[in-house]
């Protein structure tokens, strides 16, 4: 049996005339997210809102809709008549129903009348239906509390129906996947990058991690620990396309040729410039990392200096205000936080110099990599990169 | 050249007789050996025939042998139902500083429930210190547990000299862990005084999923599941039948002694090799009878273990650092670093480990890969320097 979910969102209302343009979007992301489950699905907008009525087990539609950007709350709903007797006696199953749970609880019923046609105004009707319950329910185990109730129910009348729900999940907010456009995002297997990838999906960015790759320094397990956190990512937009740039040669030629102290400082700086040529193919308008500043010493803002200026596309950095324990709550609560600490060798840590440059000027990182051929080797890496479809189911 | 797999010390390839006879077993002996009727008993004689078989190599009675699902298992059913059952004699229990985490993680929890754990050292070589032993073994002690065959180091331990020191004392029992000793090294477990002994199947070309637990006649030990009588109770549920058939096949082809020279052989060439052709290497098993035939420990300078893993796999050949459970860790595994190498030494250990299986031609391509790879490794990271 198909349920009925009522779906708010909040900023895109905001958008003037894009409104509906963005409004579209987040009505296709809902449905691809589901449409693996439930190709009937039926979704479609009132102003300022969203119905989606599907037989998806709600375990899944509630799970699903969690992860979508753009969605501010939604609540599974009754959907009704506008028989006023049907309308109490789901209500009153609302209230027996949450006290099967618990011993007693506090209530208020709110109401919203967008069909001004109907019988009752919205005060008449919460009155009436609040005065219904407490009819009908043990006096000890109910009390009425307009400001904070454990249980508010809500009644909407609308021009052909009505809608009766209680529970209100938060969704994560922010813009629909894909109306601010396609991004990269340097991802590696640590804890940062994945959450700094959540930040511009949440900001409407359609994200095109990019990973770089150096076996054998790195094991296959690496690999496949990104690929994991980029399938988690994934759920949040649909779908990615995972770029796996092989990295080794330039690597060793690094090492081989530059001083040993700028080596980070020059690795990022070709990681940014391979990035940039593969993201700009796929229409990409920035870069994103996961950078935060001063955390480690690639992360200076003399560093950030001198690697910023290798992209000609802007580099978002939208963890550079958090704190580590602020960016790890993070990766635990959208998902990737267990995949990033398991314990495989990241290149990073293999070539970390001993004592790296922490204030690098221009002219230094430009002697320093003077002697490198970086068109070649940029042009070899771009050439060979592999591409990796994610789905999210 | 095809895959040349030096990893049978983490687990072996399963020969295609142990899988011909496990097919056997799905395929017609597919009823419950407790089952009443024919086909249960049909499939009861089946078992008791593998049973047997095991036992047999062991040189001890079928009443002596119960079936676990892993050595990890078996090690728990031992060693928690030896101390429950002795705790009213004593509080102290005794165990190496080298053993498999599947015992150090018992003896920790002991440590919670009270009992007094004591760890023996081991030498640079890796075997226990017998000394240490004689010293903290005493009246109140209950039982001792120590590894016959160091999973990461090959080293062999004075398993027959600490029989006999334990063998003074009325109310201590002996567990020997010997999932990398069997078919390895001489094992008699009528002779000695070994109470407990664990052994596994996917260590000789058998199944995973299936070990057994070796308890002596005249051993009481607590039960620590609780289930039915299968496995005399100690490891009730319904019979892993294919897991013990394949394994009873697996024992039934343990490596001769001319196999097992050949892999000394083949050891001690590798040995060599490092030794005269690599610089600045320390290899950590002892190169005699001291050691297993299967296992070879070597560390580089300047080397990071992990990093020598993937450049052989690169050639297809397949070796670990330490054990296949503890390198998900990032770190230097509590084996080596109980061998107290110097620092340069301690992130470049790697385990070969060997079986019958090989050749020595595998051996040859091994080595010639192994001495380029550990010259560009140490080439690369000497750009750090």
């Amino acid at each position: 049996m198909s349920k009925l979910y009522l779906i708010r969102y909040g900023e895109i209302a905001l958008k003037g005339e894009n409104r509906s343009l963005f409004e579209d979007i987040l009505l296709s992301n809902i449905k691809k997210s589901l449409d693996n489950k439930d190709k009937n699905l039926i979704i479609y907008k009132t102003p300022g809102r969203i119905f989606l009525e599907t037989s998806t087990d709600q375990s899944i539609v509630i799970e699903r809709l969690l992860k979508i950007a753009g969605i501010v709350s939604f609540s599974p709903v009754q959907k009704l008549s506008l028989n006023y007797n049907e309308m109490k006696k789901e209500t009153l199953k609302i209230v027996r129903n949450n006290l099967k749970e618990r011993e007693n609880t506090s209530f208020r019923i709110s109401a919203r009348r967008s069909n001004k046609k109907y019988k009752y105004d919205s005060m008449e009707l919460q009155y009436k239906l609040g005065e219904y319950v407490i009819e009908n329910v043990d006096q000890n185990k109910i009390e009425v509390d307009l400001h904070q109730p454990e249980l508010n129910i809500n009644v909407e009348i609308r021009k052909h129906n009505s809608y009766i729900y209680s529970k209100v999940y938060q969704g994560i907010g922010g813009l629909p996947v894909g109306v601010t456009g396609n991004v990269g995002l340097m991802l590696s297997g640590g804890i940062d990058s994945p959450v700094a990838g959540y930040m511009g999906i949440k900001r409407g960015a359609k994200i095109i991690p990019v990973y770089f790759h150096s076996f054998p320094f790195t094991g296959d397990k690496t690999k496949q620990k990104v690929i994991e956190l980029a399938n988690i990512l994934a759920k949040y937009q649909n779908n990615i396309d995972l770029y796996v740039v092989n990295f080794t040669d330039i690597l060793q030629e690094i090492n081989e040729k530059c001083p040993n102290k700028l080596m980070t400082i020059i690795m990022r700086r070709l990681m940014l410039k391979i990035t940039e040529l593969i993201v700009e193919k796929k229409n990409g308008k920035a870069i994103i990392t996961g950078e935060s500043i001063g955390q480690v010493a690639s992360q200076t803002l003399d560093a950030i200096k001198v690697t910023n200026t290798v992209p000609k596309l802007p580099i978002l950095r939208p963890l550079l205000g958090l704190n580590k324990v602020q960016i790890i709550n993070m990766a635990k609560k959208i998902g990737t936080y267990d995949i990033s600490i398991q314990p495989y060798e990241d290149c990073c840590t293999v070539f970390v110099p001993d004592s790296p440059e922490t204030h690098p000027n221009m002219e230094q990182v430009e002697k320093g990599e003077a002697t490198l051929d970086v068109d070649d080797l940029i042009k070899k890496a771009v050439n060979t990169v592999e591409l990796i479809n994610i789905e999210a189911y | 050249m095809n895959n040349v797999y030096l990893d049978n010390a983490a687990t072996t390839i399963v020969i295609p007789e142990v899988i011909t006879e496990m097919n056997k077993i799905m395929d017609t002996y597919y009823a419950n050996p407790s089952s009443l009727h024919r086909l249960g008993l049909k499939a009861e004689n089946r078992l008791k025939k593998a049973r047997k078989t095991i036992c047999g190599i062991l040189k001890v009675n079928p009443k002596e042998l119960i079936f676990t699902g892993s050595g990890t298992v078996a090690n728990n059913i031992a060693i928690q139902g030896a101390v429950n059952h002795l705790k009213k004699f004593g509080n102290r229990i005794i165990t190496s500083s080298t053993e498999h985490k599947s015992v150090l993680k018992i003896f920790e929890y002991l440590k919670t429930q009270g009992f007094e754990v004591i760890y023996v050292p081991v030498n640079n070589k890796g075997i226990v210190d017998l000394d240490k032993i004689k010293e903290v073994i005493n009246k109140n002690t209950i039982l001792v547990s120590i590894m016959a065959v160091n999973n990461e180091t090959g080293s062999v331990n004075p398993i027959n000299k600490i029989a006999k020191i334990i063998n003074e004392y009325d109310h201590i029992y002996f567990h020997v862990d010997g999932v990398q000793a069997l078919g390895k090294i001489p094992i008699n477990l009528q002779v000695n005084k070994i109470d407990l002994f664990t052994i596994s199947a996917h260590k000789i070309h058998g199944p995973k999923g299936i070990a057994a637990l070796y308890i002596k006649n005249s051993v009481i030990i607590d039960k620590i599941l609780q289930g039915s009588n299968q496995e005399q109770g100690y490891y009730p549920g319904t019979e892993n039948m294919p897991g013990i058939i394949g394994f009873s096949e697996a024992v039934n082809h343990l490596p001769t002694s001319k196999q097992i020279n050949k892999i000394y052989e083949l050891k001690n060439y590798l040995a060599e090799k490092i030794k005269k052709e690599i610089s600045d290497v320390i290899i950590n098993t002892p190169l005699n009878k001291r050691s297993s035939p299967h296992i070879l420990n070597v560390s580089f300078a300047d080397i990071n273990g992990e990093i020598l893993i993937h450049s052989l796999e690169s050639a297809n050949i397949y070796i670990s650092t330490g054990s296949a459970c503890s390198s998900k860790k990032n770190k230097i595994s509590h084996v080596i670093k109980a061998l107290k190498l110097p620092t340069d030494y301690q992130q470049g250990s790697v385990r070969f480990s060997f079986s019958q299986h090989n050749t020595k031609k595998e051996i040859e391509y091994t080595f010639k890969h192994l001495k380029d790879k550990v010259k560009n490794l140490r080439k690369i990271i000497g750009g750090k320097k």
